[in-house]
């Protein structure tokens, strides 16, 4: 017997609906986009801003995310501290947290006023609010967790025998992190660095609080698209495209990890 | 003065490892004994990689077990080669020389040298998953060697090879083993790995050494069950008086009387191949050592059969596959087993 003829029908109904209810809306998107004007509307000084920050942006916060995130991941895979529950706990955090809240705390504190920020400005004249360090700080706060969760898993899949063998060799514990154990996780930071950087991109709560949106120096893609919507929505139309063109490229380099089944 | 002086102690939960261990430059010494008797801890604390609980490791006379793996003068060839995945064959090679100081260049050139020697010098660029295993362990030997080691340590260098491929890596060992002028301590479990390679055995059994000699007079002398095993001899314990020995029985049986070709004194031990053990339905003619045995299991080995007996003492006898026949041996049968003095071999306990 066929294995297809023994899916339950509803099953198989309700599938098809959730199926569709993800697609249609990509359709429509597709589908009342001008694709006669588009090649005019990409290059219009606005779009090409908002697209050169966001790259700008979450290439930044990402290289960001991999200086602080990968040694956070380390420390979580390899020593056992006390309190390393609660530090996993934490790092996750802003997964689950609506990053208009990330924003707030943030602004609260990084601000003018806020406990590091009142510092900050007293001691060395920074101000971050509405600047575009600030568009950085807040993607890198809510996509390092993607980042930190993957490496640390790779981290765990290494086998520790091969750091060993390092050892014996005569590699201090740095040279063995650098020249063993980085190379044998480097798929698994890559994979995190790609899915950071797309929720980097795609950022839009904890932007708008911290750094508002000011176009040209903190209104990045989604930015643009929300703002777009009302005064223009073809224009919104052909942002979303160029974001969702985005993410194709993305799943298509993931596919492998991610997409594929187990 | 031994080149290395050493007493490992080490405790893992109610395990012990307790091993007094010494060996001149030059010599390769192998620690074998049974799974979990503790030869690869062993091996880990000589190499760093597991701190001594007491004791000390002494290599020509400098007390290195207060250095980090990285700090001392140790090689290591893991039992699967651990070769670094994402490094060629040459760079798994000039890894320790660069960790230890030399240069790009020479490191390189060093590592090249060694790969030469130990036959891959055409497999420089090669990733260890396109080399075969026996290929790869040659890799791993070539790389512990680079670091010009004053202790090289073999952990079961052949337990991952396919049985075509051991001989091979096993010359390769012998050639190499030959010429370097440190210590070599090789962990195994495989008797013929040690006696083709070592100049001297320490057996370890539950963390303790329980006998060490050369490899000659160890087989030819076991003082435990399971090195007697291994050698494939039966051995027992007793009391020899003159040209009689009594054996330790089973528990409730009547002791065994032996006679002797040569005699003996005191407490010994009694060894004797399985192939000196004859099998008989009934009683047999004579006044040779003789004792009534049941037969507890039958197997075939090739052109003999293993016929294990059960009686004052347990036995193992092999005996030609037409005897089997003929007084068609079965398990439960009652026999008698007969054993010519001049096959007992007896040695002081």
């Amino acid at each position: 017997m066929n294995a297809h003829a023994r899916v339950p029908w509803v099953l198989l109904v309700l599938a098809l609906l959730g199926l569709a209810f993800l697609v249609l809306p990509l359709a429509g998107l597709l589908i009342r986009a001008p694709w006669s004007t588009l090649g005019a509307r990409l290059t219009e000084p606005q779009v090409l801003e908002a697209l050169r920050l966001s790259l700008v942006t979450s290439t930044l916060a990402t290289a960001l995310c991999l200086v602080l995130g990968v040694p956070l991941a380390w420390v979580l895979a390899r020593t056992a501290l006390p309190g390393r529950g609660l530090v996993r706990a934490l790092v996750t955090v802003p997964l689950v947290l609506p990053p208009v809240v990330g924003g707030v705390a943030l602004l609260l504190a990084l601000g003018r006023r806020g406990i590091v920020g009142r510092w900050l400005e007293a001691a060395f004249g920074v101000t971050l609010p509405f600047t575009t360090a600030a568009v950085v700080l807040a993607e890198a706060f809510v996509a390092m967790p993607f980042l930190v969760i993957s490496v640390e898993g790779a981290l765990r899949g290494v086998d520790r025998r091969y750091e060993e063998a390092a050892a014996t060799l005569g590699a201090s514990r740095w040279t063995v992190f650098r020249r063993i154990t980085l190379p044998m996780v480097a798929p698994g930071v890559a994979a995190g660095a790609i899915l950071c950087w797309a929720r980097a991109l795609g950022e839009f709560g904890a932007t708008i609080t911290f750094a508002g949106s000011y176009p040209g120096r903190t209104q990045t893609m989604p930015l643009a698209v929300y703002l777009a919507l009302e005064t223009e929505p073809e224009a919104a139309i052909v942002l979303s495209l160029v974001l969702l063109a985005v993410c194709v490229v993305i799943l298509a380099a993931l596919r492998d990890r991610w997409v594929s089944p187990p | 003065m031994s080149a290395l002086e050493a007493r490992l102690t080490v405790r893992r939960g109610n395990f012990t490892l307790d091993l007094p261990l010494r060996a001149g430059a030059g010599e390769v010494v192998a620690l074998l004994g049974p799974n979990g008797a503790g030869k690869t801890t062993a091996l880990r604390a000589l190499a760093g990689l597991l701190p001594l609980e007491e004791g000390h490791i002494h290599l020509d006379g400098e007390p290195v077990h207060l250095l980090p793996p990285e700090r001392r003068p140790v090689g290591v060839v893991f039992q699967d080669h651990l070769l670094f995945p994402h490094l060629s064959a040459l760079e798994n090679v000039a890894f320790g020389p660069r960790c230890r100081g030399m240069p790009r260049r020479a490191a390189r050139e060093h590592a090249a040298a060694w790969l030469e020697r130990v036959g891959l010098g055409d497999h420089l660029a090669a990733k260890p998953r396109a080399l075969s295993g026996g290929q790869a362990q040659r890799v791993a030997l070539a790389r512990a060697l680079a670091v010009e080691p004053r202790l090289l340590l073999l952990d079961e260098p052949m337990a991952a090879l396919d049985v075509r491929t051991r001989p091979e890596i096993r010359a390769l060992l012998r050639r190499h083993l030959a010429d370097f002028p440190g210590v070599t301590v090789l962990v195994t479990h495989d008797p013929l790995e040690a006696m083709a390679l070592a100049d001297r055995l320490v057996v370890v059994e539950e963390g303790h050494p329980v006998q060490e000699g050369a490899p000659a007079e160890v087989a030819r002398r076991p003082r435990t069950g399971y090195i007697a095993r291994l050698v494939g001899l039966n051995l027992h314990r007793g009391r020899a008086d003159g040209r009689t020995v009594v054996l330790d029985a089973s528990r409730g049986a009547e002791p065994l009387r032996l006679h002797l070709a040569e005699p003996a004194q005191g407490e010994v031990f009694v060894a004797f191949p399985p192939s000196a053990v004859r099998v008989h339905r009934a009683l047999p003619q004579g006044a040779g050592n003789r004792w009534p045995a049941r037969v507890e299991a039958v197997e075939w080995q090739g052109d003999r059969v293993r016929v294990e007996l059960e009686g004052p003492v347990q036995v193992a006898a092999d005996i030609p596959p037409e005897a089997v026949a003929e007084a068609a041996l079965t398990e439960g049968e009652e026999v008698w087993a007969t054993l010519p003095a001049g096959a007992l071999h007896v040695y002081c306990a």
